[in-house]
């Protein structure tokens, strides 16, 4: 701000304190006053908080470069990633709230681990295949477009931004998720998982799966690596609507 | 007491810790995995530009092999590394990309036909083969021969990473998460596990094991600018120096890559200028050329970042508040490119600086991003002086990366020592040796113990503050165990690290509970980071010559005669304030590539007595071998398939290599 001559801002930034860890503890906002600098981001002012105010509070942060998915919270209301975001884009007050539809740790701590193992599990995201490799040998060969196309749907980070984005999600218990059906339309689409729709209809077949879906779209929006998840779920709805018409 | 029993324990959720837990798993081994944070946020998944593995795929491929990586590792080594593990390492390399490759990673394909390429900053047609169509293609990086890193776009350790956690669940591994080893369980000859914290509950367990591991990466947040994410703060390396027993080697090497933004730090891909970018200076102009006019920006890492500080140092660099620093330009790329396969690029410099990499050029400077010292292993990983204790990937010293390791060798490495040490670790634990006769006092004992260290920082009223005492610790090491470093300089850094390690002791703490407290661990990590930053700092200033990433002004040649040996550092007694450095010497006369010119600036090194000898060995040996194929001459010059598990022994097929 001084290179500009103008006296930073001194950003208001109130989070959403609760710790499920201590009987005593109720949910409550409080207020920080944090003196901007330039480039700053919330990963930086998050840190000052707890270095200067409060060693207690609570937040994930690994990467801080926007690829890990560690830091997604609500940022104004808003599911985000905090790492990337720069309080310059923000105004002067600031709400911080962690992402809803998961455990709550602590603060702006939620446990996405445990959700997305979960999800993981029931959905068996991995390749299938009964075939032995013979690691000495060429690798198989496979379409250029094809790997770049597979690859499209694998950059999710699991973050957890499309299920606090979703409706369904806040309504039944079990629903996989955008990032649960964006798996599925990825090993649907990889030749080396011998998985068929028939298979994928079994872990998505129903109203905690791609039925359960509202057509909202708060996922698409939200997404931080912008996956094209609109044209997936809705491509994922048809095949398996064809495999229940069967 | 809470103790959880296990066949192995593997401490690190990323890469090499995940290879090395399935590796185990498939030998019949129950395992079982602490991680800090979610398996898949792990620090693996960073890795952006790519993997090398010698497949040869690519038209500028054309050629690779085993035996070109090996060269290409140990002159980026400076002669550092250990051949026989380089040679190990260079013959799994392939089949490690082929596993991921069926494991569902959507490695980039050749492309058949002619395609426009950037090299030395003009455009290229290349023309790639029709029978390499659909193969795993590569792109150029710095320091090796032929264009060898395997990538998915930038990428590539998320996908990876992504392919191998998704194969611990479905191999039924678990991993506990959000927990944390604070010490190793031993007797002073054999680990027996670890005490860990859970850090949402403040509880501490005993995690029993015939086997432990630890793959928690690097310790790069000891400095104060680090691409590193920041749960690498060194702690699984500190478990092992902490016992007393364990050693951790060359410590004082320390990587920094070329080209991070200023002033976040993070990494722009060394892919940048593989893919054909360049670096310019405040007038716009592309420097490089004038100091590596071979290489140019493609020099190793080491190299090229001390040609950007020296000609920071001339005043070429661009004037910020941060500091000066230089631009890297990959404009010239196009967007096209940049979008396609630079995009975590674009996304960096969108989000962090508000540019548009297709049109403007990213402010970029030297910082800390690898470690190539860590926990001194044998070729098994196993610990030299702590049985049962076993490291891979980063957080250990085998030693393939010498004194800078090669772009794309890291993330290469960690699924290749997963592979490697996992076979070794179940040989162990099907072993008679890897049975345990433990006493539960002794495990009471560390429990206690720890449980006590805690207690002790949470009724502290000492006067220090744990926050403030690391960032000195990381102003320290930046400023004086950094690119250049001299004797003056480094008798300060240690001077003042041992002050602070002194005051360390006394870090009084505001929130006072057990469970989650991120206050509670900066004090004790930082008491731990300490002791590494010794480490290094000693361990630069007794170099007195320069190697690879380690680089003294008041010693610059490299000195084989006096040097050509690994540091180890040891921890001897709780209460010392200094680790204690031996050296282990590196034998010449094995060597299948002996000392000689890494081919960068002037040549400037004192040999060593027996590199005369072994040259003239190597070469009538090629002499006398002129007509055999290259397996019985690599054979006749040092022998390594042995120390290989069986089931990885064998040769790797290329298009114009085929297996019999």
């Amino acid at each position: 701000m001084s290179e500009t001559g103008q006296t930073p801002r001194v950003l208001k930034i109130s989070i959403l304190r609760y710790n499920p860890q201590d009987s005593n503890s109720k949910p409550r906002m409080e207020t920080f006053e944090v003196e901007e600098a330039v480039g700053m981001t919330l990963f930086i002012a998050l840190n000052d908080i707890r270095e200067k105010f409060d060693g207690s509070l609570q937040f994930d942060f690994v990467c801080r470069a926007g690829i890990c998915g560690s830091c997604a919270m609500l940022i104004d209301g808003r599911p985000g990633l905090a790492c990337r975001t720069l309080t310059e884009t923000l105004d002067q007050e600031v709400t911080l709230a962690p992402l809803p539809v998961f455990e709550l740790i602590g603060d702006l701590s939620v446990n996405t681990g445990k959700w997305m193992r979960g999800m993981s599990e029931r959905l068996e995201t991995w390749i299938h295949s009964n075939e032995e490799v013979d690691l000495g040998k060429l690798e198989e060969r496979m379409e250029p477009e094809l790997a770049e196309a597979i690859y499209e749907l694998d950059r999710c980070i699991e973050c957890g931004c499309c299920v606090a984005g979703c409706g369904t999600a806040r309504m039944r218990e079990h629903f996989v998720g955008a990032v649960g059906l964006n798996k599925i339309a990825r090993f649907r689409l990889d030749p080396r998982d011998e998985r068929s729709d028939e298979d994928f209809y079994e872990l998505i077949g129903d109203d905690d799966g791609v039925f359960g879906c509202m057509s909202l779209l708060g996922c698409h929006d939200v997404c931080p690596k912008e996956l094209p998840l609109q044209t997936q779920i809705a491509f994922i709805r048809r095949k398996m609507v064809r495999m229940g018409m069967k | 007491m809470n103790i959880i029993y296990t066949d192995v324990l593997v401490i690190g959720g990323g890469l090499a810790g995940l290879r090395t837990a399935i590796g185990v798993k498939r030998r019949g081994h129950e395992v079982i995995v602490l991680s800090l944070i979610p398996a898949k946020r792990s620090h693996s998944a960073a890795a952006q530009g790519g993997m090398q593995a010698s497949l040869g795929n690519s038209i500028k491929g054309e050629g690779d092999n085993e035996d070109v990586h090996f060269e290409d590792t140990v002159k980026g080594s400076d002669w550092g590394a250990d051949q026989q593990v380089v040679r190990m390492f260079v013959n799994t390399a392939p089949k490690a990309v082929r596993e991921l490759a069926a494991w569902g990673v959507p490695w980039n394909r050749v492309q058949r036909g002619e395609r426009e390429v950037v090299i030395n900053a003009e455009k290229v047609t290349i023309k790639e083969k029709a029978d390499a169509h659909g193969l795993i293609t590569a792109r150029d990086f710095g320091g090796t021969k032929k264009w060898r890193t395997c990538y998915t776009s930038d990428g590539t350790g998320h996908a990876m990473l992504f392919a191998m956690s998704d194969q611990t669940i479905a191999n039924g591994i678990a991993v506990h998460e959000r927990k944390e080893a604070l010490a190793l369980i031993h007797d002073g000859s054999r680990c027996y596990g670890a005490i860990v914290r859970d850090l949402i509950t403040g509880e501490l367990s005993a995690y029993v094991a015939k086997a432990t591991t630890i793959a928690t990466g690097g310790y790069g947040r000891i400095y104060k600018v680090s691409t590193n994410a920041v749960i690498c703060e060194g702690t699984g390396t500190a478990l092992a120096l902490e016992t007393g027993v364990a050693t951790l080697g060359n410590m004082e090497a320390v990587q920094f890559h070329p080209t991070a933004i200023v002033p976040a730090g993070i990494l722009t891909t060394e892919g940048c200028r593989g893919d054909g970018g360049i670096l310019r200076d405040m007038d716009g102009y592309r420097f490089m050329p004038d100091y590596e006019p071979d290489k140019k920006e493609l020099a190793s890492r080491d190299v090229v970042s001390r040609r950007m500080t020296e000609h920071m140092r001339k005043g070429k660099g661009v004037p910020s508040r941060y500091g000066p620093h230089l631009w890297l330009d990959i404009a010239i790329l196009g967007r096209e490119h940049i979008e396609k396969n630079l995009r975590e690029v674009k996304d960096i410099c969108q989000y962090f600086l508000g540019i548009d990499p297709a049109i403007d050029y990213i402010p970029v400077r030297p910082t800390q991003h690898y470690s190539m010292g860590g926990i001194r292993t044998k070729y098994t990983g196993e610990s030299q002086t702590l049985r049962g204790l076993y490291a891979c990937g980063e957080a250990s010293c085998w030693d393939m990366h010498g004194f800078n390791r090669l772009g794309g060798n890291s993330v290469a490495e960690t699924v290749v020592s997963g592979m490697l040490v996992a076979e070794f670790i179940a040989d162990f634990c099907d072993s008679k040796g890897g049975d345990i006769d433990l006493s539960t006092g002794l495990i009471r004992d560390f429990h206690a113990r720890e449980t006590g260290r805690l207690a002790a920082i949470i009724s502290s009223t000492g006067p220090e503050n744990a926050y403030a005492l690391r960032a000195r610790m990381e102003e320290i090491m930046m400023d004086k165990v950094g690119i250049f470093r001299n004797g003056k300089d480094l008798e300060d850094a240690v001077n003042e690290l041992e002050s602070l390690l002194i005051r360390s002791r006394n870090i009084g703490i505001r929130t006072k509970v057990k469970s989650a407290n991120p206050e509670l661990v900066s004090a004790y990590r930082v008491q731990k980071m300490l002791k590494l930053a010794l480490c290094v700092a000693l361990g630069a200033l007794q170099r007195t010559e320069s190697r690879g990433a380690h680089s003294r002004e008041d010693f610059p040649e490299r000195n084989d005669r006096d040097w050509l040996k690994r540091t180890l550092g040891v921890w001897r007694n709780e209460q010392d304030t200094l680790p204690t450095l031996t050296y282990e010497a590196i034998d010449v006369i094995t060597m299948e590539l002996p000392p000689g010119f890494r081919g960068y600036g002037a040549k400037n090194c004192i040999e060593h007595p027996d590199t005369a000898q072994r040259v003239a060995q190597v070469e009538q040996l090629k002499a006398a071998l002129q007509s055999a194929d290259r397996f019985t001459l690599q054979t006749a010059l040092m022998q390594y398939d042995h120390l290989l598990p069986r089931k990885y022994q064998g040769k790797n097929e290329r298009l114009g290599e085929q297996l019999p």
